[in-house]
């Protein structure tokens, strides 16, 4: 697959001449405006869901975030302006909710799932290749299983009753209720272990494009382990760093499934990230309008982080 | 499982002559790394150890432990039709037929942007770049107030549609870079014959890119199969609901928590995905993957 060079390398039937069993087109106008709606009929069918079902609700989003619409009874909503906004940065819980998205993001995305990742991969170049299938094949188990099982699994994980207490107290040390006294670290380790194998492909795909002469000569020159992944192995894998950390960050920042099954986004709102907060607000609150607008600074700052994303890959598409 | 998606090591210690010394530090380094790896291969095998445990334990509970004893009964308790064929079937209907969709909407839409030279290609390929990683999560309370304005709320072809839409980015965006692979020379002749582009595209393009076909389509099933939020806001009666919905009754309407009966039903629930992308690991793994494929 060579996305760099496609939209070039290929001209496709167009450089072919009139086909010698059909009477030879004049290139009339008629002829050319058939054949250029032949290229876009394909296209259409993809085009009109897309426009619909996505850049429709995208729109709406952008409409209703300015309204004061309700779940229930209302003839019609009214225009209110920035009012949702205004309301949100007043809000407590709007503030709690973007602190512990934060957080969210930072521990299980880029501290967890990113660095984890990477030491696997890392790993994995060097240990014997049993080990190597093992332990890629549970961590990619973890990573298949739906979102909703595996927020099951780690909710019996953290339970007061659940595993990692029993090793707590079998190692003699201090258990306690983790989804109660510190769920939203529960929930970023949950994530950490449904959503390394991600990082730790794309990390194993780049270090294999790592030819090993550059290594094994900095090995002779006699540069330890450290130095040579500080000086050699990141700086020549820095695109898929980059490229991992965006995409890591896009999939935390929309996590719904695995939080309310483990928490409900509780106790209290205390592991109540921005999807949560959007969703109790628009639904159990009713106010779908404000609850919009929440939705609609989460879509802005995926579209940040989406568009440096793309100009990351900018030299490749 | 998936012993292929692990990629390969690099050459080893075979190619030059080091020293004994280098030799052995990389004999200890080895050890080093497979410890290091197994530590993490322990902590993460713990909770997937739990549910392959508690669904054979007659009394299972939250933790992990050697069951009380081999039973099939959680299974038996699971496998009626309100429990688990039902939502199975919802599943299958959902995610098989926006999958059918997206599949063939991809492939109509990969094959111009593929093989004809635009200046539209660029920018719309940004676009569903673009699209790809948008927090389709954001969008769904709007989607929701718009379902229930043109009455799509709680109906199948709703949910299907939803899906379609939110995963055709991508598998537009992955179909065009297999198109791009297929050598357009092929098609040639065909052309000459007088085939037209949908018969160049479904006789020639499609069988030739089989493979890449396959992962587009596992790919879009597998994520669909594990999504729980678009069909818990678009879909209202509960015997329209997909297993990922339905496993939630576990806990609440069934008073007690039956944790070896909600084991057996993650096991049953799960086994398609896993068994799907054991089907494709070999492909994704030689050249990985997402991001891989993402890059091109």
């Amino acid at each position: 697959m060579t996305a760099a060079a496609a939209p070039h390398a290929t001209d496709g039937p167009e450089t072919v001449k009139a086909p010698p069993g059909r009477p030879a087109q004049t290139p009339s106008k008629h002829g050319k405006l058939l054949r250029a709606l032949a290229r876009v009929l394909p296209l259409s069918p993809a085009v009109v869901l897309l426009l619909l079902f996505l850049a429709g609700p995208i729109a709406y989003c952008a409409y209703i975030a300015f309204t004061d619409l309700q779940l229930t009874g209302q003839a019609h909503s009214s225009f209110v302006g920035l009012a949702n906004f205004r309301k949100a940065f007043r809000d407590e819980e709007f503030l709690n909710a973007v602190w512990l998205t934060l957080v969210f993001t930072v521990v299980s995305s880029l501290l967890g799932q990113n660095t984890l990742g990477l030491a696997l991969a890392a790993l994995m170049q060097r240990a014997s290749k049993p080990v190597r299938t093992l332990t890629g094949g549970i961590v990619i188990t973890a990573w298949v299983l739906p979102e909703v099982v595996a927020g099951f699994l780690l909710y019996a994980f953290f339970r007061k009753e659940g595993t990692l207490n029993a090793i707590l107290d079998w190692l003699h040390l201090p258990s306690q209720n983790w989804l109660f006294t510190l769920p939203i670290l529960a929930v970023s380790f949950a994530n950490v272990w449904r959503g390394t194998a991600f990082s730790m492909l794309v990390y194993s795909a780049a270090l294999n494009e790592i030819p090993s002469e550059i290594t094994e000569a900095a090995e002779v020159d006699g540069a330890g382990g450290w130095r040579r992944m500080w000086h050699i192995t990141l700086p020549m894998i820095r695109r898929s760093i980059g490229t991992n950390l965006m995409l890591n960050t896009l999939q935390t920042l929309s996590v719904f499934g695995l939080i309310w099954v483990m928490t409900r986004g509780g106790p209290g709102n205390k592991s109540q990230t921005l999807p949560l907060f959007m969703y109790e607000q628009a639904f159990q609150n009713s106010m779908i309008g404000y609850g919009t607008a929440v939705a609609l600074l989460l879509l802005l700052v995926g579209s940040l982080f989406s568009l440096v994303y793309l100009r990351l890959l900018r030299t490749e598409v | 499982m998936a012993a292929t998606a692990v990629p390969r090591p690099t050459a080893t210690a075979t190619a030059t002559s080091p020293g004994p010394t280098l030799a052995s530090r990389r004999r200890t380094r080895r050890l080093a790394a497979d410890i290091g790896l197994l530590a993490v291969a322990a902590a993460f095998v713990l909770p997937l150890a739990w549910v392959l445990l508690s669904s054979v334990d007659p009394h299972a509970d939250l933790r992990v432990k050697v069951p009380d004893g081999l039973t099939f009964d959680n299974f038996d308790a699971i496998l009626t039709s309100d429990i688990t064929f039902t939502p199975l079937l919802n599943s299958l209907i959902l995610c098989g037929g926006a999958t059918l969709l997206t599949v063939v909407c991809a492939a109509l839409a990969a094959y111009p942007l593929s093989r004809f030279r635009s200046r539209l290609n660029r920018p719309f390929l940004l676009t569903i770049l673009f699209a790809t990683s948008l927090p389709i999560t954001a969008i769904m309370v709007p989607v929701y107030a718009l379902f229930v304005r043109v009455n799509l709320i709680d109906t199948a072809q709703g949910v299907i549609f939803f899906f379609t839409a939110s995963q055709l980015p991508f598998a537009i965006w992955l179909m065009k870079n297999f198109m791009d692979g297929v050598p357009k020379e092929l098609e040639e002749a065909a052309w000459t014959d007088g085939a037209n582009s949908l018969q160049s595209l479904v006789r020639i393009v499609l069988p030739l890119m089989g493979p890449g076909v396959a992962v587009v389509t596992v790919f879009s099933f597998v994520l669909m199969w594990g999504n729980f939020f678009v069909p818990f806001m678009l879909l209202l009666t509960p015997d329209q609901m997909p297993a990922s919905v339905s496993i939630n009754e576990f806990f609440g309407n069934r008073g007690m928590v039956a944790y070896g009966q909600l084991a057996a039903f993650s096991i049953v629930y799960s086994t398609p995905v896993i068994l799907l992308y054991l089907l494709i690991a070999r492909r994704l793994g030689g050249g990985f993957a997402l991001g891989g494929a993402v890059k091109g």
